[in-house]
């Protein structure tokens, strides 16, 4: 059974799919109302977050199916001491797809080895996202339309970031990318994933100043520094202020450049930058609906054919 | 030094000099009835200095657990006195329940019942990465 529990999962044929699915289902999304009928979402999070949850749920509303589950560790059997796998076994009796976000780093991988159900990974800990990442690739593709051929600069913290490190993994599968790693010493990319760019001989810089690399960018994409990632408070007050982008700093950049971010934001880029044309953070969060509902699609209609590829009954299925 | 030569085991040759205890506990061979001989600082002109283990019975190893702690030991097979078999090791592609994760971040620490997985990402640094977190491990933490 095919579960999403990290972006290479899927191959670039399948990701190139469902952002087509996405695209269609964005354009005419009445046609896909009873895509999902009879069908229920599971929402396990573990650990709150507001926004990829009711994403999740939109999705599968928009898509005519049922959700449940939980917001937080607090109100599942976890309190009671129940394993993330029994509860796994549970839910998955009672649901067609299950959309999971867990502190733990690896908990969605040890989620699909119980579970007989596809298991979508909305977030473990530091380590993965990759609804987000295909959220970003779908607005990468429709600002820039393409996704080779690209210098990205990724921005703040590359240390625990977890979009940021689905995001290279991803978009270094693509022909001619570039990255520019603009950070404080202490946030820096991890080694393994710069070892793992080396080995692929795909290109890339290391910075501290964003100043310095702006009019090189085809995108900027800015993160937050993530409280609930540090283990000392002092460090995190020391760097959260580390990087913010203004109306002044946008300046040097090209007119065709994007800024995303993942969202939420505290203050790493200014409100008065929102209003920018290239200022693209609010428009990710639409896409990020429209590729979750192909994802869900694509997924459920994978397990009930028994199929292990993605879209292998894509004509059948007419979607 | 005097060790009697076995009729029908298992020598495991070429040990770096000095972990031959170290395999002795992961191999689990403290459990066995049989006879375990563990000769420590053999002279060997490929090595200077080796460690080997014989053991009196033809029992299962686990190769992965060898391959992991040292690809450069033989594994010879006696039968009738004679070697019938030389196995040479490499590094296993995965390792299962040989070693623990030691990032408090992963599942693994949280969740109790879960096989402790490890994939070979580099073969010429010899590093494993947990399966559930990508937490490096090398080999020569063992």
């Amino acid at each position: 059974m095919r579960h999403l529990i990290n972006i290479t999962d899927l191959t670039c044929a399948e990701i190139d799919s469902l952002l087509d699915l996405a695209d269609r289902m964005m354009k005419a999304p009445a046609a896909y109302r009873e895509t999902m009928r009879g069908r229920i979402l599971a929402t396990l999070f573990f650990e709150p977050s507001t926004r990829t949850r009711l994403s999740f749920e939109s999705a599968m509303l928009s898509l005519g199916g049922g959700t449940l589950g939980f917001a937080s560790a607090d109100s599942s059997s976890a309190t009671k001491g129940e394993s993330l796998t029994d509860t796994i076994r549970t839910v998955s009796a009672y649901t067609d797809v299950i959309a999971m976000r867990h502190p733990k780093e690896g908990a969605p991988l040890a989620a699909s080895f119980k579970s007989t159900v596809p298991i979508i990974n909305a977030g473990d800990g530091g380590h993965n996202h990759p609804t987000q990442t295909l959220t970003d690739l779908l607005t990468i593709r429709q600002e820039k339309g393409r996704l080779h051929g690209m210098t990205v600069g990724v921005c703040g913290d590359l240390k625990f970031g977890r979009t940021v490190h689905s995001l290279i993994s991803a978009m270094s599968r693509y022909p001619d990318v570039k990255f520019v790693m603009i950070s404080p010493q202490e946030l820096r990319v991890p080694e393994y994933v710069l070892a793992e760019m080396r080995k692929k001989n795909i290109p890339y810089t290391e910075t501290e100043r964003m100043e310095d690399v702006m009019p090189s960018l085809d995108v900027l994409y800015m993160t937050r520094v993530q409280r609930e990632r540090f283990f000392n408070e002092a460090d995190y007050v020391r760097l959260k202020d580390t990087y913010i982008l203004t109306e002044d700093k946008l300046q040097a950049a090209r007119q065709d450049m994007i800024v995303m971010h993942p969202l939420p934001r505290v203050n790493e880029i200014s409100t008065r930058v929102d209003d920018d044309p290239r200022a693209v953070y609010f428009k990710q969060v639409r896409c990020g609906r429209f590729v979750r509902m192909a994802l869900i699609t694509a997924l459920v209609h994978a397990a009930e054919a028994g199929a292990d590829t993605l879209f292998a009954q894509e004509e059948r299925n007419e979607y | 030094m005097n060790i009697d030569s076995i009729q029908r085991g298992i020598v495991l040759d070429h040990i770096k000099a000095g972990r031959s205890m170290e395999l002795y506990r992961y191999l689990g061979l403290d459990a066995l009835e049989c006879s375990v001989a563990i000769i420590k600082n053999v002279k060997s002109e490929a090595m200077g200095r080796k460690d080997i283990i014989k053991i009196d019975d033809n029992i299962s190893i686990d190769l992965d657990v060898l391959g992991y702690i040292d690809p450069g030991i033989t594994v010879n097979i006696i039968e009738n006195g004679r070697i019938t078999e030389k196995k040479h090791l490499s590094l296993p592609e995965t390792l299962t329940n040989i070693v623990r994760c030691k990032n408090p971040r992963c599942i693994t620490s949280a969740e109790t019942g879960l096989d402790q997985l490890f994939v070979l990402s580099d073969r010429e640094n010899a590093v494993y990465r947990c399966r559930y977190c990508d937490t490096p491990l090398k080999t020569k933490d063992a």
